[in-house]
């Protein structure tokens, strides 16, 4: 897998670190409850096909992509910084 | 039909005529007591024991696709019993006793070699560690013997022990541990059900599951709907797809473990041997083939193969620990979908849907659960009464934090198992 990182280009996947679900940018607020820490912490959607999920560019710039890849396929559509994608 | 040396013999001098199919290929009946989704390992061992312990014989095991094609079929066969915490020591040597037994309850050959497990350690908190694990193997009633290097070495002489980066210090040898043929396990459990009674229904995938009133009903299939009393969800890598159709989410993610097999040489490897700093075990099959394997690939997967960075990693810890498989060659390498849990630790529990029970997060490990899982599971499916030796793997404990089984001790997160 060749994941394309919006500031250093195309990079082999060995330079990544995988984090998961992107779910992990939609952090709850304090005091939202356990059904909604549940939800952040463990549950997850875990499809089989397209996902979105957050990798982070250890070997690289550093930065923390929202990467969108299909989990049949290995196929990989895109990625754009964390910062910067809807959550 | 009873398997004996006997029988053996006579059929080899009477041209082989004689053998029979293992199980029925029935219809699916438009209801049953009891509906297995899955025909894995566990799925069968719990269809096994519903209709062994319980009696409960009205059971169909329900496969999307061939008996034994998923995970049980796929992985490096290891069986052991050398868990270090409450809840799953009690269960896994639960399941060794069982495993001790298999062949004759089974009257089947599953080629069970208790050849004993070594994990290795490389440095002193390590040996700590493995100290501490196997005083709690050796209260748990399991055997464990604490080696020195010389130890090890007169175990398994062909190590590099002066390693650089990880040295061989010595290791954790589990006597009762060892290998079974993965593929027979499945077939042993499988007949074992049918004759019982039990329908083993393959091609037959689920694609949906009627609940009425926060009660289950049945489930649609490929082959038409099936109304059931009670309704097991064993489908390892596919729980969260399946689960879906009751509207559960599952602290669980799906991820792919790679393995590889060499051509078949002579004895050579005697044991199994673990090399947990460098993420790779090994085993050496009775054709000869050396099996082997390492970590996940770490990212979410349904791939049924993996990718060559793992692949990578694994030759090179190999090569690291025993320079000499360096002029095997590979024959074949395969993954399989791994259902991983946030504490690496499996579950085995009701649902929030009456009558709807959920067995799942075998992470890499499930194979040496399978009669544990089937017995403890069909316990709680036939009792509504969780088995003693299973009473830890609750689907809450995430939500609540309590009672969360992390055996590794790294937290109980997705992406650190
Ligand atoms: C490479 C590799 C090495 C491993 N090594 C070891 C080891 O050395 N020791 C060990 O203890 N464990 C090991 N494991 C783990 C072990 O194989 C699994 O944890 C265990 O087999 C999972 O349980 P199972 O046998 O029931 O799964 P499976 O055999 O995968 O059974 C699940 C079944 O459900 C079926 N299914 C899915 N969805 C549906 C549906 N909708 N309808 C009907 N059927 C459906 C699938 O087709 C499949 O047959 C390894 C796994 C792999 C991949
Ligand atoms: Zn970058």
């Amino acid at each position: 897998m060749r994941i394309p990182c919006p500031i250093c280009g195309e990079r082999d996947r060995r330079e990544f670190y995988y984090k998961g679900a992107a779910v992990a940018l939609d952090r709850p607020g304090p005091d939202a409850g356990e059904a909604a820490w549940d939800a952040y912490v463990y549950l997850r959607e875990n499809p089989a096909g397209r996902t979105r999920e957050l990798w982070y560019h250890e070997g690289g710039c550093g930065a923390w992509l929202v990467v969108t890849r299909d989990t049949v396929s290995h196929e990989i559509f895109g990625a754009e910084l964390a910062g910067e994608a809807d959550v | 039909m009873r398997f004996s040396g006997l029988r053996v013999l006579w059929e080899g001098l009477t041209g082989n005529r004689g053998w029979e199919p293992h199980w029925r290929d029935p219809a699916p009946k438009s209801e049953y007591d009891v509906v297995i989704i899955g025909g894995g390992g566990h799925g069968l061992s719990t269809a096994y024991y519903l209709a062994r312990e319980h009696g409960i014989t009205n059971v169909a095991v329900l496969e999307k696709g061939y008996l034994g094609g998923g995970n049980v079929g796929r992985n490096t066969t290891i069986v052991r019993a050398n868990y270090g915490l409450p809840g799953n020591s009690e269960f896994y040597s639960h399941s060794l006793k069982l495993w001790e037994g298999l062949e004759q309850e089974l009257n089947y050959n599953v080629m069970m070699s208790q050849r004993g497990v070594l994990n290795l350690f490389h440095s002193d908190g390590q040996r700590d560690a493995f100290a501490r694990r196997g005083n709690a193997m050796v209260n748990q009633g399991d055997d464990a013997i604490l080696l020195d290097r010389e130890g090890v070495r007169r175990l398994v002489p062909y190590l590099d022990f002066d390693n650089a980066r990880f040295p061989v210090h010595g290791g954790l040898f589990h006597p009762r541990g060892g290998t079974a043929r993965h593929d027979a396990v499945a077939w042993g459990y499988a007949r074992g059900a049918d004759r019982r009674g039990v329908d083993l229904i393959q091609n037959c995938e689920v694609t949906g599951i009627d609940i009425e009133n926060g009660r289950v009903r049945g489930v649609q299939t490929t082959r038409g709907a099936i109304r059931a009393g009670k309704v097991g969800i064993v489908v390892a890598g596919r729980s969260s797809q399946v689960a879906a159709m009751a509207g559960m989410r599952l602290p669980i993610e799906s991820h792919v473990l790679q393995a590889f097999v060499t051509e078949g040489l002579k004895p050579v490897i005697d044991h199994v041997v673990t090399f947990g700093m460098g993420h790779f075990y090994i085993s050496q099959s009775d054709k000869g083939g050396l099996v082997f394997g390492g970590d996940i690939d770490m990212y979410a997967s349904y791939a049924a193969r993996g990718n060559l960075p793992a692949v990578e990693h694994v030759m090179e810890a190999g090569m690291t620990l025993m320079p000499m498989i360096g002029k095997a060659r590979v024959l074949r390498s395969w993954g399989g979908i791994m259902d991983m849990s946030p504490d690496g630790s499996p579950i085995i529990d009701r649902t929030d849907v009456e009558g709807l029970y959920l067995n799942c997060g075998w992470n890499y490990g499930g194979f040496k659960a399978v009669p544990a899982s089937g017995h403890c599971f069909a316990h709680l499916m036939a009792t509504d009464r969780y088995h003693e030796a299973a009473t830890g793997f609750r689907l809450d404990r995430f939500r609540t934090g309590y009672g969360i089984i992390d055996e590794e001790g790294t937290g109980a997160q997705h992406n650190l198992h």
